[in-house]
């Protein structure tokens, strides 16, 4: 029989937990309201009005000039550009009834939820499962190796990849003695999908790398002393741990993927449009087939998907922690 | 009901550290064994070796007859309750309790069931629902007590298991655990580094150092007659008395004129021996500077230290020291003259080498 009474424990969240849980929150905000640096808010704002005037210059303004082009019929050259037409929400009624736009958007969300949602989450992850028990030579042989293909320019990967898969001297048809065979033509959306996995499954290693350290030993210790094999192990203790981890990878590659253009680099967004995912219609439209207008229109579109998508990661990272709590 | 058997069980770090370096142990059945040491002694080394959690370089561990030296943790059939407690936190206090039982593929219904009968008596009943993170430090305690308890293993395991909880609560755990234990009869070893922990609640403890066990007893046996130097300075509340000096007639020379009693079992021992004169505190009592016979060492108080109930007084004689733990309303003034008297029959002799082995009579 315990003989400790309910009564006389400390009561409950004052002990044997982690600091961060349930602190009260007013003692932060006492904090930010005092002047630190005592600069008073005129010499504070001095110090921060320079880099505000470089965000607003190349972040805040272009971000508006696009809701305003996208209102207008802006066309690169000719007389579109010199008397642009204000057409209202037409550029969005078109866009909305455009089967190419469809077919973009289509081919983005295969190339966002292939590569990165499910290709680069799953890699990066046993990656860096893989690494925790990797042998000590092996190790920083394939961080770097991994690492490499992240920080690369775009343009030498792309040049890689594009020796990779030549036609007719490529790497890859070499090895498996498929001369002719023309992958990219054959497989556009196959090839960027694996390409974008390749390239940024670092980050999410990186990310995971860190998210399993978090993972106390004892907890998996535990499940071992309980019989768990490795996979239960990774069921019962490690993927409840790292949960708001992977929501947090999967919100950012979500959105750096949206928008990446190094597809293009690759493919160029063919054949006859067949991976042409969003940014590369966008530039099409807009760079190449000159309609400003048109393609702002679009990018606000974009905008507005990211938009959702964080705002949707974010409401679930908060039920989570709130459910943790 | 298992017996714990170790045979010259190391355990080598790839570094070459020997975190256990050849310990034998026999660990009786229902026996609540203690591992007690200074940190870093390898206590809990030797615990995650029998837990399966390391892997024995050299040696056999035996429970119950069965070699499980090579057995996976999860097939030695001993729980082990963690420091921090290792509770899940997105699990509730039923689903922690009966993790062990679904890894055995236990149907819910009866991991439900036999969660609920295990936390019962550990006063966890209303608290089925809750998550660990609405829980106390002692009602976390008893879920990864109950959690060991529910899979009925041979062997508990404990490592620190009071240590995570505060000063107060932890005398009631140590209450409450020594009774839990008794009553389930399981086999149990646990780690721990306060020595007073290991004193209350152990049938039987071995204190380790460096890899080694320097001596396994009953806490009386271990408290009474520490079996070796390192023992007798680790063991006691208050540190022990302990003086180097040569034997001669009966007695040993400790220099600054201080011949110090030693039992009648030992006065056979030839003079000139080099040995260490050794005595509890408690065991020191206190008598007029007048009273001098020979066995009372009659010096100046230099220090009193209250410890509640008794104080510890520190007599300096002849350069030499010599502490003493008076009762309750014997409290001298430092400078004043005082007599202590060894009882001659509690005093232990060790050889003065680097064993500094405990002297047989």
């Amino acid at each position: 029989m315990p003989t400790a009474s309910p009564a006389a424990e400390p009561r409950p969240g004052t002990d044997a937990r982690p600091p961060d849980v349930g602190a009260p929150a007013p003692a932060r905000t006492a904090r930010q309201d005092q002047d630190v640096a005592g600069l008073g808010r005129g010499r504070a704002l001095g110090f921060v009005a320079p880099a505000l005037v470089v965000i607003g210059i190349f972040l805040v303004f272009p971000a508006i000039w696009t809701i305003y082009l996208g209102l207008l019929d802006y066309s690169l050259s000719g007389s579109g550009a010199k008397e642009p037409v204000f057409v209202g929400l037409g550029n969005y009624v078109e866009a909305l009834g455009d089967p190419g736009f469809h077919r973009s958007l289509y081919l983005t969300l295969l190339y966002v939820g292939g590569s990165a949602v499910i290709g680069q989450n799953i890699l990066g992850f046993l990656l860096a499962w893989y690494l925790r028990s990797a042998h000590r030579f092996v190790r920083p042989a394939l961080t770097i190796l991994v690492l490499l293909a992240w920080i690369l320019p775009g343009s030498v990967v792309a040049f890689l990849w594009q020796a990779l898969l030549d036609r007719r001297a490529g790497t890859l048809n070499a090895i498996l003695d498929t001369s002719g065979q023309a992958w990219v033509l054959d497989h556009p959306m196959l090839v960027i999908v694996i390409f974008n996995i390749w390239r940024g499954a670092a980050f999410s290693m990186l990310l995971y790398s860190a998210a399993l350290n978090t993972v106390p030993r004892s907890h998996l210790e535990v499940a071992r002393m309980s019989g768990a094999r490795g996979w239960q192990q990774l069921r019962d203790v490690v993927l409840p741990t790292v949960k708001r981890h992977v929501l947090t990878n999967t919100l950012l590659i979500t959105l750096w993927t949206f928008n990446d253009f190094s597809p293009y680099l690759l493919t160029g967004g063919g054949p006859n449009g067949a991976s042409e995912i969003l940014p590369v219609y966008i530039y099409r439209e807009a760079i190449i087939g000159g309609d400003l207008g048109y393609g702002s229109a679009i990018s606000l579109l974009l905008l507005l998907a990211n938009l959702v998508i964080a705002v949707f990661y974010l409401r679930v990272l908060r039920t989570k922690k709130e459910d943790a709590a | 009901m298992a017996t714990v058997e170790l045979t010259d069980l190391v355990k080598q770090y790839p570094n070459g550290v020997r975190g256990v370096d050849g310990v034998d142990l026999t660990i009786a059945d229902g026996e609540f064994f203690a591992l007690l040491g200074p940190s870093g002694c390898g206590k809990t080394t030797l615990l995650r070796t029998l837990a399966g959690l390391e892997a024995a370089t050299e040696g056999f561990i035996r429970i119950d007859d069965r070699d499980v030296t090579t057995l996976d943790p999860g097939e030695r059939d001993v729980a082990m309750v963690f420091q921090d407690y290792a509770l899940f936190p997105h699990m509730t206090v039923t689903e922690n309790i009966a993790y062990p039982l679904r890894i055995q593929k236990v149907g819910k219904a009866e991991r439900a069931d036999r969660a609920a009968r295990t936390a019962d008596p550990l006063s966890l009943g209303q608290l089925l629902e809750r998550r660990p993170a609405q829980l106390s430090g002692g009602q976390q305690q008893r879920v990864a007590l109950a959690r060991a308890i529910a899979c009925h293993p041979q062997v508990f395991l404990f490592d620190e298991p009071l240590s995570n909880l505060d000063a107060r609560l932890r005398l009631e755990a140590r209450t409450f655990l020594k009774q839990l234990q008794r009553r389930l009869g399981v086999t149990t070893v646990f780690v721990t580094h306060d020595q007073a922990e290991a004193l209350a609640m152990s049938d039987r403890m071995a204190v380790m150092e460096a890899g080694r066990i320097r001596q396994v007893g009953t806490p009386r046996e271990v408290f009474q007659r520490p079996g070796s130097l390192f023992v007798a300075n680790f063991i006691g509340a208050t540190p022990m008395n302990l003086l180097e000096g040569d034997l001669v007639d009966g007695r040993v020379d400790v220099g600054g004129g201080l011949a110090l009693p030693v039992p009648p079992s030992h006065r056979h021992l030839p003079d000139g021996e080099r040995v260490v004169w050794g005595i509890r505190p408690e065991y020191v009592g206190a008598q007029g500077p007048e009273d001098a016979d020979g066995d009372v060492v009659a010096g100046t108080v230099a220090a009193v230290e209250n410890l509640g109930v008794t104080v510890l007084v520190t007599v300096e004689a002849g350069g030499r020291q010599l502490r003493a733990v008076l009762p309750e309303g014997l409290e001298p003034q430092v400078g004043d003259p005082l007599g202590l008297r060894p009882q001659t029959d509690r005093v232990l002799l060790y050889r003065a080498d680097e064993d500094g082995a405990l002297i047989e009579p």
